[in-house]
């Protein structure tokens, strides 16, 4: 109370938050608590190495044939939903901590990737995306011959 | 209304104790007429690397995860820790202990802990005075 107390001192003297810091605070409220350190939902993890990146992300209890994944360039987009439980009468909760709604997130990969060879795969709750590195972008070795 | 599933965290201490991670999954309690639901989320559990156990009044709901990944990979980015799943909760007694059934689908756990007989919401019909 006493942080968003200063902060309307702040933006009364015209210096006004970064608005991407409030969109991350609304965020957070909505996602719950499960990331405080992060506003990006969902957290993801990536591998890779000279020829692929792999990214897998936490979504238990989706429909997998509701996700829809771009890639563009080095960017990959995530959206996805999840229904909240439909309550019948009479019904109601007295723990409400998983998240629900729609989401988007937008991840940038290390590299270039043929956008046409991407496979995603849903398991147990866990999306795992292999993207290919782009042809043209793969290091070539080069040998030296010596005349 | 009184609480017929409390939540007990673990202190840090008995934590560290393990020698793999643990995580305490985000849950929803639903009550219904008949029944208690427990709605746990635990990505990377099936229904073979799940343990539910009922000791006198302490439900303790437990997730094994597989952490392996492929060798000729390197990690450029992680957001997300990845571990085993705790959560305990202790029951009071108007839950019929020999009929919980669970299933895990799409690495969401169900609960269904049924009431005891005598503690369901029963529909009254009033009927007018003849």
């Amino acid at each position: 109370m006493l942080l968003r107390e200063i902060e309307r001192e702040l933006e009364k003297w015209g210096i006004l938050r970064d608005p991407f810091k409030e969109f991350n605070r609304m965020n957070l409220e909505l996602v719950g608590n499960l990331y405080p350190e992060r506003g990006e939902f969902p957290p993801v993890n990536m591998w890779k190495n000279e020829e692929k990146v792999v990214i897998s992300t936490e979504l238990p209890g989706i429909d997998p044939a509701g996700v829809d994944l771009s890639v563009t360039g080095k960017a990959l987009t995530i959206k996805f939903e999840r229904k909240p439980e439909e309550l019948k009468e009479g019904e109601i909760y007295t723990i409400k901590e998983r998240w629900y709604g729609g989401f988007s997130r937008t991840i940038e990969l290390p590299f270039n990737v043929e956008t046409d060879r991407v496979e995603a795969k849903y398991r147990k709750g866990v999306l795992s995306i292999e993207l290919l590195r782009a042809e043209n972008e793969k290091p070539k070795k080069i040998t030296v011959s010596s005349e | 209304m009184a609480e017929t599933v409390k939540d007990i965290r673990e202190t840090g201490e008995e934590r560290q104790e393990r020698p793999r991670k643990t995580y305490a999954p985000a849950v929803d309690i639903i009550e219904t007429n008949n029944n208690i639901l427990v709605i746990a989320d635990m990505p990377g559990v099936d229904e073979k690397s799940v343990d539910i156990t009922l000791e006198k009044n302490l439900l303790t709901i437990y997730g094994m995860i597989d952490t392996s990944i492929s060798s000729d990979l390197e990690g450029s980015l992680s957001e997300y820790g990845i571990g085993d799943y705790q959560r305990i909760f202790s029951l009071t007694d108007v839950v019929d202990r020999d009929n919980i059934k669970a299933t895990v689908k799409d690495g969401v756990l169900k609960l269904v802990l049924p009431k005891a007989e005598n503690l369901r919401t029963r529909r009254i019909e009033v009927t007018g005075a003849a």
